[in-house]
């Protein structure tokens, strides 16, 4: 009895102590709202920049800083509820499914003095031809990531090592229909920036042939499978593997010689945002050299950014993996937005493989 | 029974370690001096240092013990007084509101927080209020409620009504005699209300997720988002925190129980 009033007066007072932990500040230049990928900005630890706390600092606007996980909860909630936000990170095919739905509004690239910063490379991309909506953040590619005692001295060129009998029950796949679906198109002649329902029919085919071969489907797993030498090969995001490399001496990497996705991560304005100029403020300061450096250097994607590059390690910046060379971006695709049937059918298409 | 004792005791352990291992794995990787959750390296107490400074972390976990306090105090509340008002409906209506109570509680959460989202911004989009502090609250006050209810109830069976009668003929008047009497009696069943509602306000994903808005998100909804990229030493560091903090509490409150009791006995 005693025991539980105990329990609930801590109870209580973890709120009280809670209550003391957050002082209050004013901000005279108001608030935006900034919804990011969960670990997509530098937040302060290892030494690093805390980069909200700067502009919150510099400019005297408060930021309501949240998070999320898939390029499809960010569209649910623009489109479904009525949350406004000021600035958000959809990946390229989602800027141009945000595009066409208008659920994003012009950003005005007078305010964005540090625009000048992003390499030219990474504009008028195929999703916002114009460059009118979004402004480049983060890219990266999917490259190959394998343990070098673990592939029975098989010499790992490409995607086509996936299905490679040698290594049966050893082999991970990406856990993610686009992604999965898109290395199987570059191994049946399919197409995977805009898939039919032709090529996604190849592409099953495919992978119900690798399907024996596997391991398993993963995700996040990957770091555990790889850096604990429990698979031998897996395809992943680049500035992942390269962590993964950090932490198991037997891991390797390969740019795939059939190309591979090549993502650009964006920030965008919103259409329902209530503080655009307060959102372009903060867009700016994320265009400096030494904040894009800071973000970069904590994701561990690459930076489109020539002028934060510039202020990299020289380690990272000659990196092949981080920044692979321009013969092999030339081979890379980008994904576009897919008709919302081809979509749901390429999600129906993969389950079904993974049910095999 | 003597014979059985080795194979239970072995029985005992295994089970035993199938709860505790996954706790005795994360303390480990807290200490552990690189980002893996697979290759130990070295000692380290960084990422405790780590924790504090993430300032998106501790302002989810300030976030999180606000609402579970407040929505276990007010769920608390209803859930008391309506399984009272429960009880002194008889027959059907009874019936009818107690199975009522438990449909929260036997809807999935997928399906309770999403249509409180679609819910929220429609009246949101008359009376011109966004989602945050205040609907994740009401969302959270509303699953907890019925559990409150669930757990008061038993107790309300197990009273003697007759308690009440004699207080009132002894000169309690109805609100003397329901505070000096009815609730002493429902007591143990409305600190276990509050502490269940407490601990599943603070645990919630699902619908915290679909009700939490622009400028407000709970530590579960931060943890499951940071998971994309390896930062497991630093959700280590903090649930080895929490862990300690819950144990720490369980031992001093046993302790003091075990004392209470001896001194009884002498």
């Amino acid at each position: 009895m005693k025991k539980m009033i105990c329990l609930a007066l801590i109870c209580l007072m973890a709120v009280g102590a809670a209550l003391t932990l957050g002082g209050c500040q004013s901000f005279e230049g108001g608030e935006i709202n900034v919804y990011n990928w969960g670990e997509f900005i530098s937040d302060g630890s290892d030494g690093s920049m805390n980069v909200i706390a700067e502009f919150e600092e510099k400019y005297n606007i408060k930021v309501n800083y949240t998070t999320y996980e898939t390029n499809e909860q960010l569209y649910t909630m623009l489109k479904e509820s009525n949350s406004s936000y000021d600035v958000i990170f959809p990946s390229d095919y989602m800027v141009e499914k945000l595009i066409a739905e208008n659920l994003v509004q012009e950003i005005n690239f007078d305010n964005l003095s540090n625009y000048k910063n992003v390499d030219e490379a990474y504009k008028n991309k195929s999703f916002d031809p114009d460059n009118k909506y979004s402004v480049p953040y983060s890219w990266g590619v999917v490259a190959l990531c394998y343990n070098k005692t673990m592939v029975n001295g098989e010499e790992i060129k490409g995607f086509s090592d996936l299905w490679n009998e040698n290594l049966k029950g050893k082999i991970l796949m990406i856990d993610n229909s686009r992604d999965a679906m898109a290395i199987a198109m570059t191994l049946t002649g399919g197409d995977p920036t805009n898939a039919t329902k032709a090529d996604i029919d190849k592409a099953y085919e495919k992978l119900v042939e690798q399907k024996p071969l596997l391991k398993k489907y993963v995700m996040d797993l990957v770091f555990n499978e790889m850096e604990g030498s429990q698979a031998a090969i897996a395809p992943y995001y680049a500035g992942d593997i390269y962590t993964m490399m950090g932490n198991n001496e037997d891991l390797d990497y390969c740019l795939p010689e059939e190309g591979s996705n090549y993502f650009i991560d964006s920030i965008c304005i919103p259409a329902s945002a209530k503080n655009k100029e307060g959102a372009e403020k903060f867009i700016n300061f994320l265009l400096e050299a030494e904040v894009a450096k800071a973000n970069a250097e904590y994701i561990g994607y690459s930076t489109p950014n020539s002028a934060a590059f510039e202020l990299l390690d020289d380690e990272v910046k000659n990196n092949p993996l981080i920044y692979p060379p321009k013969e092999y971006l030339d081979k890379c695709y980008l994904f576009a937005n897919l008709p919302q049937d081809v979509y749901d059918y390429m999600q129906t298409k993969f389950t079904d493989v993974k049910a095999q | 029974m003597k014979k059985y004792r080795i194979p239970s005791k072995l029985y005992m352990l295994l089970i035993f370690l199938f709860l505790y291992a996954p706790i005795a794995v994360f303390i480990v990787l807290s200490f552990n001096e690189n980002n893996s959750a697979t290759n130990i390296e070295g000692f380290t107490f960084k990422w405790y240092a780590e924790v504090f400074r993430d300032r998106i972390l501790m302002d989810s976990l300030k976030n999180s013990l606000i609402i579970a306090s407040l929505a276990a105090l007010i769920s608390t509340i209803l859930g008391t007084v309506a399984s009272i008002g429960m009880y002194n409906f008889k027959g059907a209506p009874r019936k009818l509101f107690q199975t009522l109570s438990n449909i929260p509680i036997i809807n999935p959460e997928i399906v309770t927080g999403f249509s409180l989202m679609l819910f929220f911004t429609f009246l949101g989009n008359f009376a011109g209020f966004e989602m945050g502090f205040l609907t994740v609250l009401l969302a959270h006050i509303g699953f907890c409620t019925p559990y409150v209810i669930l757990s008061v109830t038993p107790k309300l069976r197990q009273m003697d009504d007759h308690l009440y009668d004699a207080a009132r003929d002894l000169g309690c008047n109805e609100i003397k005699a329901f505070f000096k009497v009815v609730l002493f009696e429902l007591l143990p069943g409305i600190i276990s209300g509050f502490l269940i509602s407490f601990t599943y306000s603070l645990d919630d994903f699902v619908i915290s997720y679909f009700t939490c808005g622009p400028k407000f998100q709970t530590m579960p909804i931060v943890i499951y988002n940071s998971m994309r990229r390896p930062r497991y030493p630093k959700i280590s560091a903090l649930s080895t925190m929490l862990f300690v903090v819950i144990i720490t509490i369980l031992i001093i409150v046993n302790i003091r129980d075990i004392k209470a009791s001896k001194k009884n006995k002498n």
